[in-house]
């Protein structure tokens, strides 16, 4: 599965199903001004999942945010399929939007607390009117993806845990058809159990739909469990991509890996 | 979502009869309250119950009548502020970055302006009178409601759904009505009925000091204003008014309180103290003479509630015990009670909680526990106090309970800082604590908690907050104090990963109990037994494992406190489940040195092996 | 926020701002600036009073029975004939040179009237000020404490009650009952004027209680939040005594939080005294003003709106200030409200 070592980590990634080149993205401005990703280029390509691995402060939640078009870029592009994405604007924006979508972190705030599931599934298949009786096949068969009955439509975010509204939320992000998934720390706000059923959920979406997915986590255990290849962040550049697990390259890596709390492998058990 | 309450009920029923009054006052009372009776200034009487005014005219009558113009123009200027200020808020939030914070300062320096004064100006320009009043109040209520709608605006959009819908293609005037509004509509709510009182207040004092409404059209404050002068002859011409506008705005503030205490997360969940009768303690804990630190029967409450029900262990000098758990499973509930530290919303009781020969159960010595015992603490950033410096908080112990002076406790901080390997330890004193990093936060609180080179050290989480290279710095400064000084210490984690790197023994909670406790070696070695044990480990990936295998998940949810069965609480969960697990708990059995655990399951091995 | 700078070793992350410098010298600047702003808002509002009354100006102020050569030379006399900018120009330069103008109505200098006046608002305001954080801060954090955690229900019901009731009884409406009660039919206080310090007790008190419940309220709420942060957890581990556990620990935190809410109420009490004068017959600034709005003397109204936009100008000045030297993370945000 995994794909050719990349071992340079500036080399020009593969062009990919969607792919960063040469951003950069700074917040603020003249003294305060803090560059965030210092020109950064990854590609997913079609069919697999990448691995981003980084500290807090890293800026990987940053390129999730660039990836789908909600940061602008101050230099460098997004490209969707080879066709720059980002500085659309207006309808060509949105359609292209709609070809990616965020899972993100924060199980409390990825669903609108006042609105009903079926509702905002129905609003991912037809973000204008949003009815749920209009598409109540495709919002339980969304739901089914994510193991859930189709009568949780009719209940509110509150009524779920923390596990369920995250798959909640990447039944929504699914049911909108989109060509990438981009996940960003989806797991992390879970408990080890929990986590288990939603990569469980992903490594089966994986296989029955060919996922294309940027999967971004500190945890490199989670990271290398989900993905195909992986890149490692620290402070806004890519410092390594490939195989890190076997023959890490870079010191930072090095010491990323060495913190990594270890059980020992399954096997001696 | 919003929860009704008594206050809220009361405050909306005495505003509806004030409504009903305001409609149906004029019809019936406006004759008497216009009528000459030619008695001037009487006081109180059957027939005049609060008296006549300078003109002889019946003055309940006119306080009743009065209460449809001062309910019109409460209503007019609170619905005046409304809109202004949640269109000005919404404008400036719709508009651009610049603009925006532009406008946000502009509308908060308009709040920290009495309204009164801005009320004055537009009196001063439109001339007194009855409209003028209203526009007045209204504009000079507005711009709260502007900052409300600006600042809720922004943090509702800052939230991952909006973010979502933006994503999704829903066109912005369909998140503004879906998503935004919603969520809005209840703070400013709560603000509606905080301006109504506001604007009634405002409103009444206009025409009481005569900017208001002019003779002859009269309201509550125009009623005041001429019961003022009335003092001395009749008080109750006053007092009719007087207890008008208190009520009224009295019953708007309950209405505020009432829905404000809906939508308070703050208030939402406080349960109550129940102290419960002490159980008595089912298993002693196992006998061991050499431990420091003895738990036995420990059970944590809340509101008649088992949170924590029975958890007997020991940790013997130098020893390293980890505690591992998910959410729930009371592993921090458990290392508070040891520290007496528990919430004020829970009690604590146990058959035995001894540390050596310190009775933590029988009011210990604040000194002895404050030097005795160590807290390490889960979050760095909020686990100091923001507004002390560094110094006096990690010299206060030595300060209060050793009798150093300033100098020499500051002396002992700095070293201590330094053990921790913090660069320029004195300097670093002189900080307050948001100017140091997370991972520098967290072992200055190592250093403070190492300070009075305590017996036990208690460590709650310390790293969960932390990035996973910071964290193997917490965790080898963890093992040095253990290695150096023989600290023994109970440490709290939800990864088995860090328990398995740091621990010399582990205790696995589910809820509220321990089900397993074993030595490290036997659980790295892949010796655990307990089925829960078991599969908390293979739902774990491994960094040095290939990807791609299937976790094991462990169906259903771990049951609330005051749900869980007679029985073992994992037995719904659990593919070894027999008859037996749901009736009756599992006792701990031995299985090898240090190792036991609470199964049916494993119990009928054991017999089985033995016959 | 700085949640992205975390401790590393190598090379420096990027970090907002620096930790050299001195915050309050950013904070101070940044304050004055604030403050200019404001004053030249103040200034241009009141300058516009005159401008902005619908219709006529000089009509409506030199009477609605006045001659059309009265009106004109009304016009003249204040200006109004002249281009705005001019008329500005003047204004300011009036202003620069401490004229405020003069009384349309007694012909004295307006800033002769404020003078005579404003030492009573500013006593009244004050001594009310004092008062409510001297009686509002023990009196939530004590009910808070005795509270805390569900205790002491009934205590919890009659403080809400009590204070819920006070605090909004609007000041005037307080101060009318005050003098009913401790004036007329108790004979203990008079009931108006400022000629003995006896005088001062009932206006102080009308202005200050209803303000006093609103922010022991505020208090108590947030010391409820505050006796649950961590910290105090981190201090009860310290096994303090009580009164270093509140006193050290908890009041610096909720003074932050409470100013930060109650500050906005400060400056409204300003609001409250300029009403309660007329109660009380204040020779303040608020009877004076009151006054002059009724019979549009605009010299006068434009003088004090321009006394009284400094005097809260000045009140939130002194409460940012405070939050800085209690909250040092305050100096460096964008708005402390």
């Amino acid at each position: 599965m995994t794909l050719p070592a990349e071992k340079a980590a500036a080399a020009e990634p593969a062009a990919g199903k969607l792919a960063a080149e040469h951003v950069t993205v700074v917040f603020g401005h003249g003294r305060r001004a803090a560059t965030v990703l210092d020109d950064v280029s990854l590609a997913v390509p079609e069919g697999t999942t990448v691995g981003l691995v980084g500290e807090s402060g890293s800026g990987k939640s940053t390129l999730a945010k660039a990836m789908v078009g909600l940061v602008r870029p101050r230099s460098g592009r997004i490209l969707l399929d080879g066709a720059q994405v980002s500085g659309l604007r207006g309808a060509r924006l949105t359609a292209a939007r709609r070809r990616v979508q965020l899972v993100s972190q924060d199980p409390n705030s990825s669903l609108d607390p006042r609105m009903r599931i079926g509702r905002a599934l129905a609003e991912a298949i037809d973000p204008r009117r949003a009815d749920p009786r209009a598409h109540a096949e495709q919002i339980a068969a969304g739901l089914e993806m994510v193991a859930l009955e189709p009568d949780a439509a009719r209940r509110y975010p509150h009524e779920f845990s923390g596990g369920q509204r995250q798959r909640i939320a990447i039944a929504r992000a699914l049911v909108a058809r989109p060509e990438v998934i981009v996940a960003d720390e989806i797991t992390s706000a879970l408990d080890c159990s929990v986590q288990a059923e939603v990569l469980n959920l992903l490594a089966r979406l994986r296989a029955e739909l060919r996922l294309t997915m940027l999967f971004i986590s500190h945890d490199l255990a989670v990271v290398r469990h989900v993905s195909d290849s992986v890149a490692v962040m620290h402070r806004g550049v890519i410092v390594e991509r490939g195989d890190i697990y076997a023959a890490p390259a870079h010191p930072y890596t090095r010491r990323l890996l060495a913190s990594a709390p270890s059980l020992p492998p399954k096997e001696t058990r | 979502m919003i929860r009704s309450s008594r206050g809220l009920a009361a405050g909306l029923a005495g505003l509806g009869l004030i409504a009903v009054l305001a409609v149906a006052a004029p019809l019936v009372w406006g004759g008497d309250a216009a009528h000459l009776s030619g008695a001037a200034r009487e006081g109180a009487s059957g027939a005049h119950w609060l008296g006549t005014d300078a003109l002889g005219r019946d003055v309940l009558a006119r306080t009743l009548v009065a209460t449809r113009l001062t309910l019109v123009m409460t209503l007019s200027a609170t619905a005046i502020a409304g809109t202004i200020g949640i269109l000005l808020g919404t404008a400036v939030w719709v508009a651009g970055p610049r603009v925006r914070e532009a406008g946000l300062r502009l509308i908060d320096v308009m709040v920290s302006y009495p309204a009164v004064i801005l009320a004055l100006a537009v009196a001063a320009i439109l001339g007194a009178g009855t409209a003028a009043a209203v526009v007045a109040i209204g504009v000079a209520w507005s711009p709260a409601f502007a900052r409300l709608t600006a600042n809720l605006a922004a943090s509702v959009a800052g939230r991952d759904f909006v973010a979502a819908a933006r994503l999704l293609g829903v066109p912005p005037h369909r998140v503004l009505v879906r998503h935004l509004l919603p969520n809005i509509a209840e703070p400013l709510l709560v603000l509606l009925s905080v301006a109504f009182a506001g604007t009634l207040t405002a409103l009444s004092g206009l025409s009481f000091i005569g900017l208001g409404v002019q003779a002859p059209s009269y309201d509550w404050g125009a009623l005041l204003n001429t019961g003022l002068d009335a003092l001395y002859t009749n008080p109750a011409e006053a007092l009719g008014p007087a207890v008008a506008i208190t009520l009224t705005g009295v019953l708007a503030s309950f209405v505020g309180d009432g829905l404000a205490a809906g939508a308070d997360p703050h208030r939402i969940g406080i349960s109550g103290r129940l102290k419960k009768a002490p159980v008595p303690v089912a298993a002693p804990a196992a006998d061991d003479g050499e431990a420091l630190l003895t738990v036995a029967g420990l059970r944590v409450s809340a509101g008649g509630v088992d949170l924590v029900d029975g958890v007997s262990f020991t940790v013997r000098p130098g020893e390293i015990v980890g505690v591992v758990g998910e959410s729930g499973s009371g592993k921090s509930l458990t290392a508070m009670a040891v520290a007496r530290l528990l919430p004020d919303t829970v009690t604590a009781d146990a058959g035995a909680l001894r540390l050596d020969d310190l009775d933590l159960l029988a009011g210990a010595a604040p000194d002895r526990l404050a030097t005795e015992i160590g807290v390490v603490y889960q979050d760095p950033a909020a686990s100091f106090n923001p507004a002390l410096r560094l110094g006096g908080q990690l010299t206060e112990v030595l300060r209060r309970h050793r009798g150093l002076d300033r100098r020499a406790a500051r002396t002992k901080a700095a070293e201590a800082l330094a053990a921790v390997r913090i660069t320029r330890p004195e300097a670093r004193l002189r900080r307050h604590p948001h100017e140091l990093s997370g991972g520098m936060r967290q072992r200055a609180m190592i250093a403070s908690a190492l300070l009075t080179g305590p017996r036990l050290l208690i460590a709650d989480e310390p790293t969960t907050a932390l990035d996973v290279t910071v964290q193997a710095e917490i965790l080898d400064l963890l093992r040095e104090a253990n290695r150096r000084d023989g600290t023994a210490m109970l440490f709290i984690s939800h990864d088995i990963g860090v328990i398995a790197s740091l621990c010399h023994r582990v205790l696995v909670m589910y809820a509220g109990r321990i089900v397993e406790e074993l030595p490290v070696g036997d659980l790295v070695a892949g010796r655990s037994r307990h089925p829960y044990t078991r599969a908390l480990l293979d739902a774990t990936p491994r960094v040095d494992a290939e990807g791609d295998g299937e976790l094991t998940t462990i169906p259903g949810r771990p049951p609330a406190p005051a749900d869980r069965a007679a029985g073992c609480a994992f037995a719904s969960r659990c593919a070894l489940a027999m008859p037996k697990c749901t009736e009756e708990p599992p006792a701990a059995i031995s299985l090898g040195a240090d190792h036991r655990a609470a199964c049916h399951a494993l119990d009928q091995k054991v017999e089985e092996n033995a016959s | 926020m700085t949640a992205a700078v975390q401790e590393a070793p190598a090379p420096p992350p990027v970090k907002a701002g620096s930790r050299v410098r001195n915050p309050w010298i950013g904070f101070l600047l940044r304050r004055l600036a604030g403050l200019a702003g404001v004053l030249a808002a103040l200034v241009v509002v009141t300058f516009l009073m005159v401008q902005l009354i619908p219709g006529d100006p000089a009509r409506a102020l030199a009477g609605t029975d006045a001659t059309g050569a009265q009106v004109e030379r009304f016009r003249h006399e204040l200006g109004l004939d002249r281009p705005l900018p001019a008329q500005f120009g003047s204004y300011v330069s009036g202003l620069l040179h401490g004229d405020l103008g003069t009384s349309f109505q007694t012909r004295e200098p307006v800033a002769d009237v404020i003078g005579g006046r404003l030492p009573f608002t500013a006593e009244l305001a004050l001594l009310a000020i004092v008062l409510v954080l001297a009686l509002a801060i023990p009196l939530g954090m004590a009910v808070a404490v005795a509270t805390r955690g569900g205790r002491r229900r009934r205590l919890d019901a009659a403080f809400t009650f009590g204070t819920g009731l006070l605090g909004a009884t609007p000041e005037y409406v307080l101060g009318t009952l005050l003098v009913l009660v401790f004036a007329i039919t108790l004979r203990l206080l008079p009931a108006a004027g400022a000629s003995s310090l006896s005088a001062l007790v009932l206006p102080v008190v009308a202005v200050a209680l209803p303000s006093t419940c609103v922010l022991a309220r505020i208090v108590r709420r947030e010391t409820a939040v505050v006796l649950n942060q961590d910290y105090m957890r981190t201090a009860r581990g310290r096994r303090l005594p009580p009164l270093a556990l509140y006193a050290r620990h908890a009041l610096p935190n909720l003074l932050t939080s409470t100013l930060t809410m109650g500050g906005l109420m400060l400056t409204a009490m300003l609001g409250g005294t300029i009403i309660v004068e007329s109660v009380f017959a204040w020779p303040g600034l608020g009877s004076r003003v009151v006054q002059a709005i009724i019979n549009r003397d605009y010299p006068v109204i434009q003088g004090t709106v321009l006394v009284l936009g400094i005097l809260a100008a000045l009140l939130n000045l002194l409460i940012d200030v405070l939050l800085g030297l209690l909250d040092p993370r305050t100096l460096t945000a964008r708005s402390t409200s």
